[in-house]
Order: C-alpha cells, then sequence, then structure tokens
C-alpha cells in the first residue's frame, strides 16, 4: 500500500460535503433552452457574465493586446521569457489604476504593492502561510463563502473562527460580535491572528457601512491582528451605499498600516475567473516581500498580464466598463428582486454582489437545519434550480439561500423566475399577493432562443471557484 | 510589533545566499551590444530563446489561437469563464500529445492524468503536499537544481536529503549511493517518502541510461517510496543517447513496479521556452494523487487564455514535429560550438546531450580544491570576465570547481562575446593550458555594426532559480527590431 500525505488523505478539500449534490444535479442534467429545457438551471455559481459584449468589441479594436496578432506579436518573445514574480510594471500599474478608479479615485494604489498570486484562491492561501502559523487562527464573519474553509485552512494549517452575524441585525458584524468570537478563541487555546473579512459582502451582497468599517479596524488595531479585506466584488456594488473599502478607512482612522491587507481578483469585478488573476496588496513591506516570493507557485501567465495590462490601462475603457457593468448589474438584480416579491420571496436588501440573500424561512418545515437541507433538495429537484443554502456558507440561522443572477442570459433567467413562480402558487398560496404583472414576459420564448448563443456550460457549480468535483467536465460549444 | 509566521520570517524561500552576488552584478551592469558592451552577460539562466521565429510564424498563420482576433474572439467569452480544475480537455489532449511525440511515441499519455500547476515551481510544491507530512523526507541526486530547495521544502515542511553522486564516475546515481543515502535518513529518523530525479538533468546536461532507471524503479519499489521524475527538459536531448523517460521504463518486461509510486512533473518552460506562461503539469500513475493533485491545482491553475493557446498550437501535427526537430537542431548547433570554443581554450566539460547548459569543470582553475576557492573564482568570473555562471556548491554538488553555463538564452552575437571573454580570460591567466592552435579569430571579434541592427535580447531578471528576480526593479526590456 501506498503512503500519501495526511493533507492528501484528509477531508480539508472540502469536497466531502452534502452541498455537492447540488452540482451533480446540475451536471447530471443542465437547462438547456432546445436541448433540455427541463434540466437544472445553475444558480450556484457567482459569475458576472453581462458585460462581454463590450469587452469583445474592445478586444476587436485593440489588436495590440494580443501577443498572437500582427500588432502584438513582435512582444511575444519578451513575453513568453518574462517570469519575474514583481510581474510586469505595466500589469502592476494597470491593476492599480483599476483598483483605484472602482473606489472613485478615492484613494490611490501602489504598483510595488501589487503581487501576484493563483486567483484569489491563491491569494487567500498566501496571506494565510504569510501571517499565520499552523494551529493559529483567523476570525471569519458568518456567513462566508465556503471556499475559505479550503483556501486558508487545507494546506496552511491554520484554523478559522466565526463571528456569528445574525440576522436580527442584517447580518452586520458587531464589536460584541467579535470580541465573543476572540475570546471563544482564546478559551480554545487558539492564538488569533488576524481577522478576515468579505467586502463586498458574499454571500449578503451587501457592502460595510463607514462606522462597522472603523469598528473593525479600531478592533484589529487593539488587538494587534492583522486585517485581511477581501474586496473581489469592489466594482460589482450597482446602487447606493456607496462601496467604502478599508484602503480609504485606514486613512481616517488610527491605525498600525502593517496589520492592513487587500486580497483581490479580476473573477468577479470583470468576469474572467478563468485567467487567474489573483492579487495581493498588503501595506505591510515584509509581507509584501515574503508574498512576491511565495507568487512563484502561481504567478498570472505573462500572455494574461499583457492583455490586463492594456486593456485596463485604456481609461475611456476602464470608466465605460465600470459604469455599463453597474448598470448591468441592477437591472438584473431589480428585476429578480421585483419579481421574487411578487410571490411574497423576501431577501436582504443588497446593493452588491452578483447574488441575492433570499429569505426562505418561512417555507421552512421547522427552524432546523434538516429542514433547510430538506427544502434545498425539493429547489434542486422538483424546482430544478441549483440555488446555495446558507448552511454552507455557515449561517447560523436556517432559512436563507444565496440565489445567483449574473451568470445566464436573460431567457434563462425568465425561466427561473418561473418556475419559482409556480413552485411558490403551488406550495402556499397565502404567500402570493393578488397582483400578477407581466406574465407574458415570463413565457419561455423558444423561438428567441433558437438564435440566442448558448450560454451555460458543463463545469458545474458552484459555491466554490474554482471546480468541479465531477470527472467529465467537457466545455460545451457556443452556438451563435 | 506586528506578527508574521515562521515561514515568512525564516529563510525558507532561499534567497540569502551569496549566489545572489552574480544576479546583482548583472542587474547593476547587464551586457547590451551597443548601450553596456562591457557589462555583464547572463550565462546563469536556463532559458530556451532558440525557436522563436518558428513559433511566431505559426501565431501569424493561426489567429484562431488568440481569444482577441477576429477568428478566436467568439471563444473569448467561454474561455475567460472556464475556471473548471479539470483544466479544458483540448488542453490536456495536446499537452498529452505532445509528451507522447517527444518520447518518440514510444508511450501514450493520458489526458485524463494530466493536472496543472503554478509551473514547474508549483508542481514540486503540489507533489510534495500530496505525498509528504513536514518532517518527511525525499532523497534528491546531487548535484541539483538549487529551486527545489525552496519548492519542495519552504512551506511544506518536507525535508531534502542528497544522494551524493561524484565526478569520477560522470556523476551517475548508482545504487550504493542511493542506498547510502537512505539509510543516512534513517539513521537521522526521518521517514523517506520518495526520491525525486531529474532527467534530463539540470545542470549536468546529461540522460539517464537505461540501467540506471532500472535500477532506480527498482530500488523505489523495494522500499515502497515514491519515485517523482522531473522530465521538463525532455524536448531539449539534441543527441545520442536518445531520451529515455520513466513512463517508458514502467512498460518494461523485465521491470516490475508499482504504478501508484509514478509520477511526472513537466512544463512548457524549457521545452518551449515559455516560463512566462506557467504551464506546470503533473501527471501520476496513482488515482488518488492526480485527483488530489487537481484539487490542489486550484492554487495554481494554468490561465485558460493560455489553456487556449497551447491546446492550438501542439494540436497542430506538423508544428509539433518541425519544432521538436528544429530545437533539437538548434540547441546542437549551438552546444556544438559553445564546447568546441571551450575546449579549444583548454577547458573541460562533462559530455552532456541535452538541457540548456554545460557543466564545465574548473577544478584546474582552482587555488584548492576547497568550496571556499570555488567561491573566489567565481567572483573573478563575475567581476572580472563579467560573465554570470552558477557554481556548482549552488547545486549542492560535492565536488569544488564546477559552473554550469547557459547557452540557448542569448543570440549569437552574445555568445561569441562571452567566448571571447572566457578565451582571453584564460590566455591571461594560464598560458600552459592553452593549445597552440588557435582557430577563427575573426569570427570572435566584436562586431559593432552587425550589433546595432540585432534585437536586444537580454533580459533584467537574472536567476539559477526561477521564477525571479530578487531585485526590486526588473523593468521590462523593450525588444528594438
Amino acid at each position: 500500500m501506498v503512503s500519501m500525505s495526511k493533507i492528501a488523505t484528509g477531508n480539508g478539500h472540502g469536497e466531502n460535503s452534502p452541498y455537492f449534490d447540488g452540482w451533480k444535479a446540475y451536471e447530471t442534467n443542465p437547462f438547456h433552452p432546445i436541448d433540455r429545457p427541463d434540466g437544472v438551471i445553475q444558480m450556484g455559481l457567482a459569475e458576472n457574465q453581462l458585460c462581454f459584449e463590450f469587452i469583445k468589441k474592445w478586444l476587436m479594436e485593440h489588436p495590440e493586446a494580443s501577443l498572437c496578432t500582427a500588432e502584438g506579436v513582435n512582444r511575444f518573445k519578451e513575453t513568453a521569457l518574462f517570469q519575474d514574480y514583481h510581474g510586469m510594471p505595466e500589469f502592476r500599474q494597470a491593476v492599480a489604476k483599476f483598483m483605484g478608479k472602482v473606489r472613485g479615485d478615492r484613494v490611490k494604489f501602489d504598483p510595488d504593492r501589487i503581487v501576484m498570486s493563483g486567483g484569489a484562491t491563491g491569494a487567500h492561501e498566501m496571506v494565510a502561510f504569510c501571517l499565520a502559523d499552523p494551529g493559529e487562527a483567523l476570525l471569519v464573519p458568518t456567513p462566508y463563502y465556503p471556499g475559505f474553509d479550503r483556501d486558508l485552512r487545507w494546506r496552511t494549517g491554520v484554523e478559522l473562527v466565526p463571528v456569528i452575524c445574525e440576522s436580527s441585525h442584517n447580518f452586520q458584524i458587531t464589536r460584541t460580535a467579535m470580541e465573543a468570537a476572540y475570546e471563544k478563541a482564546q478559551e480554545a487555546n487558539l492564538k488569533v491572528k488576524g481577522l478576515l473579512i468579505t467586502n463586498p459582502s458574499n454571500p449578503l451582497g451587501t457592502t460595510m457601512d463607514r462606522e462597522t468599517l472603523k469598528s473593525i479596524v479600531k478592533f484589529i488595531n487593539e488587538k494587534n491582528i492583522h486585517l485581511i479585506g477581501d474586496e473581489i466584488y469592489a466594482a460589482t456594488v450597482f446602487k447606493d451605499p456607496e462601496f467604502v473599502s478599508i484602503s480609504e478607512v485606514i486613512q481616517e482612522v488610527e491605525c498600525n498600516h502593517d496589520l492592513i491587507h487587500i486580497v483581490y481578483s479580476l473573477s468577479k469585478d470583470m468576469g474572467f475567473p478563468g485567467f487567474r488573476v489573483g492579487i495581493v496588496y498588503s501595506y505591510n513591506d515584509a509581507v509584501v516581500n515574503c508574498a512576491r516570493k511565495m507568487s512563484s507557485y502561481g504567478l498570472v501567465s505573462s500572455q494574461t498580464q499583457h492583455l490586463i495590462a492594456t486593456m485596463l490601462n485604456d481609461d475611456d475603457f476602464l470608466h465605460n466598463f465600470i459604469m455599463e457593468s453597474k448598470e448591468q448589474l441592477f437591472k438584473r438584480h431589480k428585476y429578480f428582486t421585483w419579481s421574487l416579491s411578487q410571490v411574497g420571496i423576501g431577501s436582504l436588501k443588497s446593493n452588491g454582489g452578483l447574488f441575492i440573500w433570499m429569505d426562505l424561512r418561512k417555507l421552512l418545515k421547522e427552524k432546523t437545519f434538516d429542514a433547510e437541507m430538506d427544502l434545498w433538495r425539493v429547489i434542486i429537484n422538483e424546482v430544478k434550480l441549483n440555488v446555495s443554502p446558507g448552511s454552507s456558507f455557515h449561517c447560523h440561522e436556517p432559512g436563507w439561500f444565496r440565489v445567483c443572477f449574473a451568470n445566464m442570459e436573460d431567457n434563462t433567467m425568465e425561466v427561473a423566475l418561473s418556475r419559482i413562480r409556480s413552485f411558490i402558487l403551488k406550495n402556499n398560496e397565502s404567500i402570493i399577493p393578488r397582483k400578477l404583472c407581466r406574465r407574458s414576459s415570463l413565457k419561455l420564448s423558444l423561438s428567441r432562443s433558437l438564435s440566442r448563443r448558448m450560454d451555460d456550460f458543463m463545469s458545474p457549480a458552484g459555491i466554490m471557484s474554482p471546480h468541479s468535483p465531477l470527472p467529465q467536465s467537457p466545455l460545451v460549444r457556443a452556438r451563435t
């Protein structure tokens, strides 16, 4: 018998969880407007698919962004050879500029503090390796992205301790909750090394207000622990309140900047998860230095650095993209939440992200996580929607579900809403308000779908990136 | 004071070493044919720069390989969204095919065993995480690539134990040496989890013969430990003897082996000259390792943009065949000229048939047979001869006096300048060593007018270890046409 490591034979990868049932259901029967109109619709995937036309146009106008065109090929050699872990200066400058613009140019980012990583996945692991020893802990407010369990803990040996946030406060992070978590860690003999926040929040879709951010910064500064701000949804804030970054708050509040680090990526804001553009931005020189050395394990492909540098150095494009993206997200979110409310489904009031935090507590048979799982299986198997149950995000109260709305085209969204509607109508007539509007637009429009591109993928979902756990994931050919 | 991890504050990154002096010397004064003709020539970088014209020609004829051309842009969206850690099927198929062709189609690789990683750097770390616990050990024959000390040990906590190889038998890996290392580990109360070999060898530039490979496979099978074969120089074998991969050895009838112990690390950084594209591959015959590595690959997937490019390129059989042939030919020519020039001034070297470097024998130039003397000689070469070569001790070579010098990372002109400097140095320092016949001095002359019209190929990113560089500013030097 052949021996492997404990890390390899354990469950730290996080995939032996019941949540994979949803993915499997989707993979075995994925929705397709023509081929499989009764298939499962993927709503567990936090992807941003709304701005590709905009990007494609820009690409056609800028052949120099590619190393393979007549305009760009003379840079092929030097780029193919470029493996310097500092990263291309123009890439770092472009990313720093983009990050600044996304924050309304209220802060400036220093290109020399930008360190590359293998996506945000690699960024989180890298930060954990830099800041904490095996057995030490990071505090994380719930509900949180399930991937953190793997990214921050698996190969690092670091522990995560939840900071419990409750629906009664709209899941806001309170000082009391942070103190309670800190104390709990101490009692368990765990040394707390930092606090990890995600702002805008996944799965909540909300942004943190200035006061909360200030109190968080005060808290970590007092405890002399690190603050890691995952801001990968920064550009997805589509309405007020405006996004406030920790990069702005530390200009206003007394704080040791050596404790402040930002994790970023282009996966959500630009819709480029495949390009693996992960970024660690630290205000601590020693961390920048160490992370840069570690980035060797997951540098951004120089081919991609070149493309991104060209794209994000175009101020017009940047400006227009940010606006267009917000507009598309705003519209999609508005229509989606409106449709849900029409059938009596509430959701946490949100202004960012690629998803909605749906409140299905009144649909639970009882106020337990078992009941939540029961309801979830019904949603997957009968309603044929792959949504993500709150417990997968370590939510402390059953009945909440995350549903993604930006990873599909309009037709598919209409079908999904129609199914939700039918399900609610069938199951609980008392929830439905009397006015029923816009029936016609909710109808399946087969003739329209035939002429549209097939956008769904066989790479199933979802909650964690990258995926998928299942053996075959052929890339579905797009049809024009 | 702010606390970081032990990993962060320790020296496991390997950069606090004296070898960085050579890089610094290069970075502060890099050679340029017109601007800095007295600058340091980078010969410590194992890069393959010889085949880019062939590649560029192919790119221009195949716009569909790019996601940004009219022919390719319709795949932009699905590719930008593709983050499945299985990797694109066409990418895996193309890489599997390429790996097979490089081995003369004597073996077939299964695309479903191909797992991506962040370059070979990420691949090695990933394999270590899969196979060994902190404190467990891998055996590694010396001399070996210095990056292993970081890649296999830094964040994993795994130990490396050298298997000593000696110049008296051309640094062959003997069963005695393997057994000796194994016993040493046991005595230190460490558990050996595997043996890591690099074939073709860095820094030796040689390939392992069939018998040595068989004896190694027998050794690891007997001990029930893993065998990791780093074959990233596989396509750089430019003359006989032919490359024999462990993938072939395990198929042989007289070799009994548990395939669950066999893993290959690969990359396109050396064979194709694409280190910037971070195409690392782990190929394992062990299903559990494939499954685990695939999950870990999330920390360092290959950019889907690059997967698409590579899939298109390596799916083109004609291109692949021509590339492999062309690359071997250019490497052969370069190697032949270089070694001939060295021998002309009495410099010996290990007879090599592969890789992007030569293992130079400068033992007779040492004041004494010590590593201190080797470092002194190295400083002279760096500061006076103005060549950045790599001293054998950085590769954990057990005998002082050997140096690795790279020959495929520069244009012809720069190579000639380098050879001229070596010649001058040898003439100046030891007239007894230089044979009387001096041939072809005219071709060795500095030719300024020619250089003005040539492309400047040198880069500011030096180093023995990939990726680099340790120094703060590394502007990308603009190429001139």
